[in-house]
């Protein structure tokens, strides 16, 4: 990587002799609860370099956005506050200056990106307004000059349309879009110094790819350095040059990134890494035999919502959010759904337990949904449960954590109560939680303990599928892992199905039977998953892989053709339908679509 | 936009026919008889039979309504039963003065309550907020009578910066109008203030902050529209409430708006009056409503109307 930035960025020669840009010395961040004085952030130290990118990596609860806050002077008062320690940003000491002055150097010397894309801009001013202000908080020109300048900044982001995003509103714009007019607003005064906070969390796989592109090509352009925060450790190995890991507010290791991908001194950065889901060939545990009966077979399923206009609120569009799905999850095996945001996955989901109207055939463990009784629906929801993304709004924050696991067995009456909280207490343990904890609250676990009561809940009735959507995405890596082994012993031992609904392709290799890849509602590609990673056929398929970023320092990526503009849309005026895409086989049920022209 | 407000013209005129009716229905079952405030004590049967029979109050409730009904569509809201004049001169010869008290009372309630609101929340935890989170208690907890006596005992008597009562001037509206939106810019502050506690702890203000903008400029640029969203809806709501104070704060300050007139006709069972009044409140109401909604896409660019 070091070599490569050297042959191209002239400026910002070897980062260990280039005069250090910013300095952290022994920065403690203390918190003030109930009149005691408790650090988070304990004796961090870094230099960053000219042109440097420095990679703070470590788990939710590190410190690692309270450290990015702090640099900016951001961190919220009176509760949080610099307790000891010095910010230099070129022998200036930010940690003394007053607010007045900080506010020049925020935007201008320091800049940051967010996490969220879809939240960090105003949504009630235009992009090219918020672009404008930020360049006259700072530079005494013109309005006009000042909208010339922004141009130029979104011109740059190689945002399409740059013009016409100007009088826009951040709504109008995807989370991708959204991201770049940050980046633009960030490097807009050219700052010494770009912090970004989880830049790409919250983007697709594709998008995440080019925005991280974006980033590096402009850092090399302006001799930026960067402090990336994140939890992606693919991320880490694409970006840095040197990398912190965090745990608990403290520096646990700190070093070239090679060092620290090939040789990691510490346990924690070892057990970090070996957490990491890496993205293979699909080679390995060979997948289920296929004499097993399907639990749940969908034929031509299809879910279109409906958008209304005009006097009589008629339906004028559609939003075609599930087009001719036709697939067969059999007892006992994995199967799951890939795709980027929008693409319809997590509406199949929705439609298999009932949650949304659909047109086509859906036949789950023996039931035909559709028109059903109320008595029918409940004895399907018996067979089907579904374990949702965030844990914490899927428990009710006023019951018990033994009430909400034992609900389902109440609601269908299943055992005296004695029996119900004995089984409760079984399904806890067997979840890796302890009996002792049934009359504890939501609040009171942490996030991967939680997602493990959500399971607890779905193994209640003992159905024969569980709906996974994106049951494991919204958790840190180590948790993450813990509890994909737990989904993985609870298939083996009681024969459940999964449907394993995620955006992450690593995930899904490790975890996953057979694979459906989804594009625009239709499925695009489906097969085994030695099938599906060892030989992708389709170009989206190909595209989504190539994308992922890859946990190895060495690892060269091989270009990846450009998404000719924006994703389309899935929204269709009444009458007219996405084509469909038939799908091919290719032997031994790996079925792939014909690819459209340019996709 | 334009589908939009047709529709809800049809859904407003529907609302208006349920209110119509159940107004009418009401009154209908009412134990108090028109008949004998107009009649007097004294009157005959036969009297009372015969003013009944020309007020159609003999026939069944569906004839009545109808007949009600059927004026109304006209433009006809009946006579007075006892001013013997048109209900709809009556009315109009008061509008004005409600409507510029409920505009008066509206400023007023929005100046108070949003900037005390903004001033709660940017101070929040702190000493000011406390105190005016109680003033703003107090001031939605007091009855309207209350404080109106209190203003004109102050304002009006003891420093006559006032009139003590009357229409005319602006100084005449400034008390009645204060009254009225008292009540409302203690809701309104309380609001504003937890609206705005949200909106600074958005992401969107971290940005703001984060590009060096000034204090001044990130509160009134980007907090303040955002927060002010969730109380643009309230406004319509408000017209509602306002209707049931106006009949207190104009009897109190003798302001001769419908409110009055409103009092006057329940006292004598002046069903025309009563029927009249409670279709143009509820006209006020159903179209303040409207307003409210159609200003929302003026502010908030993700809202279209359709």
């Amino acid at each position: 990587m070091i070599e490569v930035k050297d042959m191209t960025t002239g400026a910002a020669a070897a980062p260990d002799t280039a005069p250090p840009v910013l300095q952290v010395q022994g920065l403690t961040i203390s918190v003030r609860a109930e009149g005691r004085e408790r650090p988070l952030v304990s004796d961090l130290s870094f230099t960053l370099a000219r042109g440097e990118t420095i990679a703070i990596a470590g788990e939710s609860g590190s410190g690692k956005s309270l450290t990015s806050l702090a640099i900016m002077g951001l961190l919220p008062p009176p509760a949080l506050r610099v307790s000891e320690g010095r910010i230099l940003l070129n022998d200036q000491d930010l940690t003394s200056l007053s607010e007045s002055r900080m506010r020049t150097v925020r935007g201008n010397r320091i800049a940051m990106i967010f996490q969220e894309p879809m939240t960090s801009l105003n949504p009630v001013l235009t992009i090219g307004l918020q672009l404008a202000e930020a360049i006259r908080a700072h530079e005494p020109i013109s309005k006009r000059e000042a909208r010339a300048r922004a141009l130029e900044a979104l011109k740059a982001v190689r945002i399409s349309e740059p013009e016409r995003r100007m009088g826009q509103y951040p709504h109008e714009l995807s989370g991708g879009m959204r991201q770049r007019v940050m980046i633009a607003m960030a490097l807009a005064l050219r700052p010494d110094v770009l912090i970004a906070d989880e830049p790409t969390t919250a983007l697709d796989v594709t998008v995440q790819r080019e925005v991280l592109d974006l980033l590096r090509d402009l850092q090399r352009e302006m001799g930026t350095a960067i402090i990336l925060i994140t939890h992606d450790m693919g991320v880490v190995s694409e970006m840095a040059e040197r990398v912190i890991v965090m745990k608990q507010g403290r520096a646990v290791e700190q070093g070239p990134v090679r060092q620290i991908f090939e040789a990691p001194q510490e346990s924690y950065t070892r057990d970090l890494l070996a957490a990491v889901p890496r993205m293979g060939d699909g080679s390995g545990a060979p997948a289920r035999d296929g004499d097993a009966a399907p639990v749940a077979s969908l034929r031509d399923v299809r879910v279109r919502f409906d958008i209304r206009g005009g006097i009589l609120s008629q339906v004028t569009h559609r939003v075609h959010a599930v087009e001719n799905v036709s697939l067969d999850i059999m007892a006992g095996e994995t199967f799951s759904l890939v795709g980027e945001s929008g693409c319809g996955k997590s509406t199949i989901a929705k439609a298999l337990v009932g949650l949304v109207p659909h047109q086509g055939r859906i036949e789950v463990a023996g039931h035909v949904l559709g028109g059903m009784k109320s008595s029918d629906m409940k004895s399907l929801r018996r067979d089907v449960q579904i374990v949702f993304q965030d844990p914490m709004a899927a428990l009710d924050p006023r019951m018990r954590v033994g009430e909400l696991v034992g609900e389902p067995l109440l609601i269908h009456a299943i055992g005296t109560p004695e029996e119900r909280r004995e089984r409760v207490a079984g399904l806890f343990e067997r979840v890796g939680l302890s009996r002792d904890q049934l009359d504890r609250y939501p609040h009171e676990f942490s996030g991967g303990q939680r997602q493990r009561i959500c399971i607890a809940r779905a193994l209640a009735l003992q159905p024969k599928l569980i709906v996974a959507d994106e049951s494991v995405s919204a958790l840190d890596v180590s948790v993450q892992a813990r509890v994909l082994d737990l989904l993985a012993a609870l298939k083996r031992e009681f024969g459940i199905a999964y449907l394993f609904i995620s955006h992450d392709m690593a995930v899904v290799e490790n975890i996953s039977d057979r694979v459906a890849v989804m594009y625009m509602g239709q499925i695009v590609e489906m097969g085994t998953r030695a099938q599906i990673f060892g030989n992708p056929r389709h170009p989206y398929t190909k595209r989504l892989m190539a994308a992922v970023p890859v946990p190895d320092p060495t690892h060269r990526r091989p270009p990846v053709p450009r998404l000719a503009g924006e994703v389309p849309s899935p929204v269709y005026p009444v009458g007219e339908a996405p084509q469909r895409l038939p799908l091919r086989n290719l032997g031994d049920g790996h079925l792939v679509a014909d690819a459209p022209e340019p996709m | 936009m334009l589908a939009y407000l047709t529709r809800r013209l049809i859904q407003s005129a529907l609302i208006l026919l349920g209110v119509s009716f159940i107004t009418f229905f009401l009154l209908y079952v009412l134990p108090a008889d028109p008949v004998r405030q107009i009649a007097g004590r004294s009157a005959t049967a036969e009297t009372v039979a015969n003013i009944r029979h020309q007020l159609g109050l003999d026939q069944p409730f569906v004839v009545q309504y109808a007949r009600y009904l059927g004026g109304l569509v006209q433009g006809d809201m009946g006579r007075s039963y006892l001013q013997k004049t048109e209900v709809a001169t009556l009315i109009a010869a008061r509008l004005p003065a409600t409507l510029l008290l409920m505009l008066g009372a509206i400023v007023a309630e929005l100046v108070i309550g949003l900037s005390l609101g903004v001033i709660a929340a940017i101070r929040r935890g702190g000493a000011l907020d406390q105190s005016l989170m109680i003033t703003s208690f107090v001031a939605v907890s007091a009855p309207q009578f209350v404080v109106g006596l209190l203003l004109l005992y102050v304002f009006a008597v003891k420093l006559s910066w006032f009139p003590i009562g009357g229409y005319g001037s602006f100084s005449h509206l400034v008390l009645p109008a204060l009254t009225l939106g008292i009540m409302g810019s203690g809701w309104y502050s309380r609001m504003m203030r937890s609206s705005m506690i949200d909106v600074l702890r958005s992401d969107y203000i971290r940005t703001a902050r984060a590009k060096g903008l000034k204090r001044m400029r990130v509160l009134a640029l980007h907090a303040m529209p955002n927060a002010i969203l969730p109380i643009i809806a309230m406004i319509g709501i408000d017209i509602g409430i306002f209707m049931s104070g106006i009949v207190v704060v104009e009897s109190v300050f003798g302001w001769p708006g419908i409110g009055q007139l409103a009092w006057q006709a329940i006292q004598r069972v002046d069903i025309p009056i009563i029927m009249g009044v409670t279709l143009v409140s509820a006209c006020a109401i159903v179209l303040g409503n409207l307003l409210a909604d159609m200003i929302t896409p003026f502010i908030d660019p993700r809202i279209k109307l359709r």
